[in-house]
Parts: structure tokens; sequence; C-alpha cells
């Protein structure tokens, strides 16, 4: 971190030492390589790739993107190569950026789940991400993301063979959010991230039909912030093991929102479009708010809210 | 690594008709591995990351200019993202992502041989940089274009083509009718097209009959431009592909159907 001096960014994450507080979030921000042009990769403390299922599938159909008027709506429906693709193809580049990798698995049955998992721990990951939470598949994602049960059944089976810190990424459909948190921990998740996107609808007036051929999509972005961090704050306060914030964060001062409501680190998905340089931007413009309130370290003010 | 992202100064912005205008930017960007090419493009945000919309507007490169390394941009003025792009001013300064996309190889399409580059409407900004690039290359191409009413934009065509022939829906100028009544594919060895779906598959029709292969510039909806949020994919007959990165140039007969 010698660009950014005078305070201290990096947290400490389940053994793993991150360079700063931002992580690429998951479906925003490719496998990294498609950013090395833009930004110093090396300042992040990661980048989530991105979703990944055991197969591969060719995502959906018909529109996949709908601005709103704060946010955007997707329905990519976990487009993705598959494991041994990514294994062969990606992650040796993705190893290369200076930063922890982060691979993120959903899978439609919990057997695709755990041969997922172990495929990609034996090829050499720093974290494991399992997506519960994607809105925009049919089966699985979602499925195991509505009920705490079904969530404690996946990460129980994955926790058997995942060998590397293991975050659950959590959604905002969840039927009841702390009782969610505290059955993945149960299970043995090491982490929580959260909040995927919000199921979400728009109509085309002129078609006279959804926008979107699955009806629903998910919606990210600015316009989902205030939840998103109200339900970091309830998922904080649920468990003991770290939480990564995530929903709609812009600027420095989003993140720090998150950090004092007491996430671990923070992730950083839609702004990555709206500004390619967002996840080193708001670094930065942590370090400066750090600055200039005498923090050295985000441990002094992690969770500080919280009273 | 293929884009970069810089903040760069408007140089001049003018109407070339109602809702066309041609924007020119200083392009700082001298790094031999950002050097943009025919049928790229760039992702062009003039407005805070705060602000709407919310995604930045793919804009494909019209022309590189000198070594001075302006870029040139012509596009039409649709929505609330254009028109902030309209609003820009001389000394104003906005964001642009790129270059992004594969774009044409002009040194492979000259050494196909004799070359047609097909364009319709507001389809014809690539197109300019591509002459271009043919005729540095030695191969000057046969420009088609098809316009709904008044032609537009082409003066600046002249001294990379051998050729333009004009086509217009209303009859205002050329052909009275569709592009595609005025091509013969047969008389070339490439068919190289940038406009709306229905004319792109009417011309690769053409050319499929013929056997004449051809290149299709497609446009989709994007957020990220590089390739990273798959937003834009294309379900081609060779798998998905991303028009940002793996496009937006493909064989049309992955992309068109001939029914």
């Amino acid at each position: 971190m010698a660009e950014i001096a005078n305070v201290d960014l990096h947290v400490d994450l389940l053994g793993k030492r991150l360079a700063g507080p931002v992580i690429a979030a998951s479906g925003t921000f490719g496998f990294g390589p498609e950013y090395a042009g833009i930004e110093d990769l090396s300042l992040l403390g990661g980048i989530s790739g991105k979703g990944l299922t055991l197969y591969g599938q060719p995502g959906n159909s018909g529109e996949r993107l709908y601005e709103t008027p704060a946010g955007l709506m997707n329905s990519i429906g976990l487009q993705n190569p598959g494991v041994d693709h990514f294994i062969a193809h990606e992650l040796p580049a993705m190893k290369a950026l200076g930063t922890t990798v982060w691979a993120n698995l959903g899978g439609h049955t919990v057997e695709e789940n755990v041969e997922g998992v172990e495929k990609l721990c034996a090829a050499g990951i720093d974290f494991l991400e399992l997506n519960i939470s994607c809105p925009n598949v049919k089966q699985g994602g979602l499925a195991f993301g509505i009920r705490a049960a079904d969530a404690a059944g996946v990460v129980g089976a994955v926790r058997k063979v995942c060998t590397v810190p293991l975050i659950v990424k959590l959604s905002p459909q969840a039927e009841n959010l702390p009782d969610m948190c505290r059955a993945v921990e149960a299970a043995g998740a090491d982490g929580l991230s959260l909040c995927n996107t919000f199921q979400a609808c728009a109509v085309d007036i002129e078609r006279r039909r959804p926008v979107f051929a699955n009806t629903f999509a998910g919606l990210s972005g600015p316009a989902v912030r205030p939840i998103a961090l109200r339900m970091v704050w309830q998922a904080v306060g649920a468990v003991s093991i770290p939480v990564i914030g995530l929903g709609g964060i812009l600027t420095g001062r989003d993140a720090l929102e998150f950090i004092m409501a007491g996430a671990a680190a923070v992730q950083v998905g839609t702004a990555n479009f709206l500004d390619p340089q967002a996840c080193v931007r708001i670094t930065r413009e942590i370090a400066d708010w750090m600055q200039g309130h005498g923090v050295q370290d985000l441990a002094e003010i992690r969770g500080c809210a919280r009273g | 690594m293929s884009a970069t992202n810089c903040k760069v100064r408007v140089l001049a912005q003018d109407t070339v008709a109602p809702d066309i205008r041609r924007l020119t930017v200083a392009w700082g960007e001298q790094r031999p591995e950002f050097a943009p090419h025919a049928g790229q493009f760039f992702m062009l945000r003039a407005w805070g990351a705060a602000e709407t919309p919310v995604l930045s507007r793919p804009i494909s490169i019209h022309e590189v200019r000198g070594p001075e390394g302006a870029l040139v941009f012509l596009y039409q003025v649709k929505g609330e993202g254009t028109q902030k792009l309209a609003a820009l001013r001389p000394g104003d300064i906005l964001s642009l992502t790129g270059p992004c996309g594969n774009g044409f190889d002009a040194a492979a399409a000259a050494a196909k041989g004799r070359v047609a580059v097909v364009g319709g409407g507001i389809g014809v900004a690539p197109l300019l940089q591509l002459c271009k690039e043919l005729a540095a290359a030695g191969r000057k191409p046969e420009l088609y274009v098809g316009f709904r009413d008044e032609p537009y934009a082409l003066e600046a065509f002249l001294p990379y083509c051998a050729a333009i022939s004009v086509a217009t829906d209303s009859g205002a100028a050329g052909y009275h009718g569709l592009v595609t009544g005025i091509l013969h594919p047969e008389e070339f060895d490439l068919v190289l097209t940038c406009g709306p779906n229905v004319m792109m598959q009417g011309v690769y029709k053409l050319c499929a009959e013929k056997g004449v292969p051809c290149l299709a510039s497609l446009e989709r909806k994007m957020a990220c431009g590089l390739g990273a949020c798959l937003g834009c994919t294309c379900h081609t007959k060779v798998g998905p592909k991303t028009v940002c990165q793996d496009g937006p140039v493909f064989p049309a007969e992955e992309v068109f159907d001939l029914g």
C-alpha cells in the first residue's frame, strides 16, 4: 500500500491478509484481468470472480440489463464457462493480479456444489464464496437462499470438503435474515457476504410485457444501499463470524457506513460500471477520511456505530 | 489488458444532421497497447457516477485523427445519455473507457481482395475509420449506405472510397429503396457491414446466396464494456459471446439466420 500513505488499510480476514477493505463483487469484474489496464488491482482486498457453476451455462436469453433511477436490474442467469474451464483458463491469470482470489460458486444441487468446491480448493484459491442467492436462475441459486434449513444443508455439505475460508453469500430474499445468518454460521460458514441483488420487476409498456424473459430480475446499485446496510447490520448482530457488506456502495463514505455497522470488509459491484476505477477510488476515499479524522486502522472504527 | 479509463477534453461538437452530432475529443493516451482501431468503441460518460443515466454509453470510433490522436465520435441523440453527450462544449471533460472490442482487422480484410462496406443510418459511424484503414492498406472499398431520408456524414468518406452508392427509404437521394437493392455481393470478395439488424440480416442473406464472406458489427446495451458483466451476451451459433469484448464484429453466419 505504498501509494496510500499514513493509514493502515489492510484487513486480516480469516487468516488471509487483504491489502485493503474493498473487494470487487462477483459478476461485475469478470475474473479481474478485464480491469488490469484500468486501475491498480494490488490495492484491492480481493476479486470475487464471475459466479461459476460446476458445468457452466449459457445464461439467460432476452434483455439482461435495465437501468432504474439509481440502480441497475440484471438478468444474466449465471452465464459462466464452468469450474474446469475456469481452473484451466481463468484462474492462472487471476492469481497473477496481486490480490486475493475469491471463487464464487453456485450450484443446482448439493452434489454439484460439493464437487465444484473440491475442484476449486484443489486448484488453489484464497476464498470460496458460496452463492446461494442468485435470483436469476430457476433452479438452485436462490432456492438454497430462502429457507434457513435449505441453506444449512448445502453449507454443511460444502463445509466438509472446503479447505479454504468459506464465505456464504446471502440473498435479501431470505425468509428471516437473522435466522438465515445463524443457520449458515452453525452449519460451518467462516464468514458471510451480503446482499446479493434484490428481486425486482420492470414492464415494457410498449410491448405490454415484462422487460425480462424471467419476469423478475435482480436490482443493485445505490437504490438498494440503505436496505442492504440494514441487513448487514442485522447480520453482524446475529453472528460472530466476519460479515462482508455489499449493496450499492459508490463512495468511500458509503463503505465507511458498512464498516461502522460492523462489516469486516466491503464489496463493490455496480459502481464498477458507473466508474471503472471505483474500487481504487473508494479505497482512496476511505483513506482520506481516515487521515482527516485521525484514524490509523480500520479496527478503530469497525462496528463503532453499534455503540 | 486492452482498455484504459481516462478523462479527456472536448475539442469540438458539431451538428451533422438534426439528430446527429460529431464529438471530437483529445485522446491523450499515447501508449501503443491502447491504440484504437476501426470497429472498436469507447464507453462515454459526461456525468458523475451518482448521476443518471446509471450506465455509460458505448459509442463507436468514427475516426482517429492524425498524430495528435484526436478521437471522433458520430452519434444519434436519442435518450438521456446521448442528450448529455450532445450538451458537451469545447473544453468540457468527459470520461472514456476503452478502446473496447475486437473491431475490424483492416489489413486482413484488404488482403482478401475487393471489399464492400455497407452501412445503414447511424451504423455508418464506425465505417469511416474502417474505410480509412482499408485505404491505408491499399484497398479502397466501395461504400453502400442506406438512410431513411437525407444522407449525412458522407463527405468525409470520399478520399477513402473507390465509389459511394446511396439508397434512401424516402427517395430523398440516390436509389429509392433499401441498400440491399443496390448491393451485388458477387462483385466482391468480402462484405463488411454495420447498421440496423434487419439490414445486416438482409446483407448477410445476399452474401450467403453468392458465397461471399460477411462480417457484421452488432450493437447491444452494455454495462461494463470490458467483457466483465456479460450483460451484452449474444447467443451465437458457436456459443455465447460478449458483444463488447468478443465482438462487436462477428462473422455474419454466426449471428444471423438465413430464414
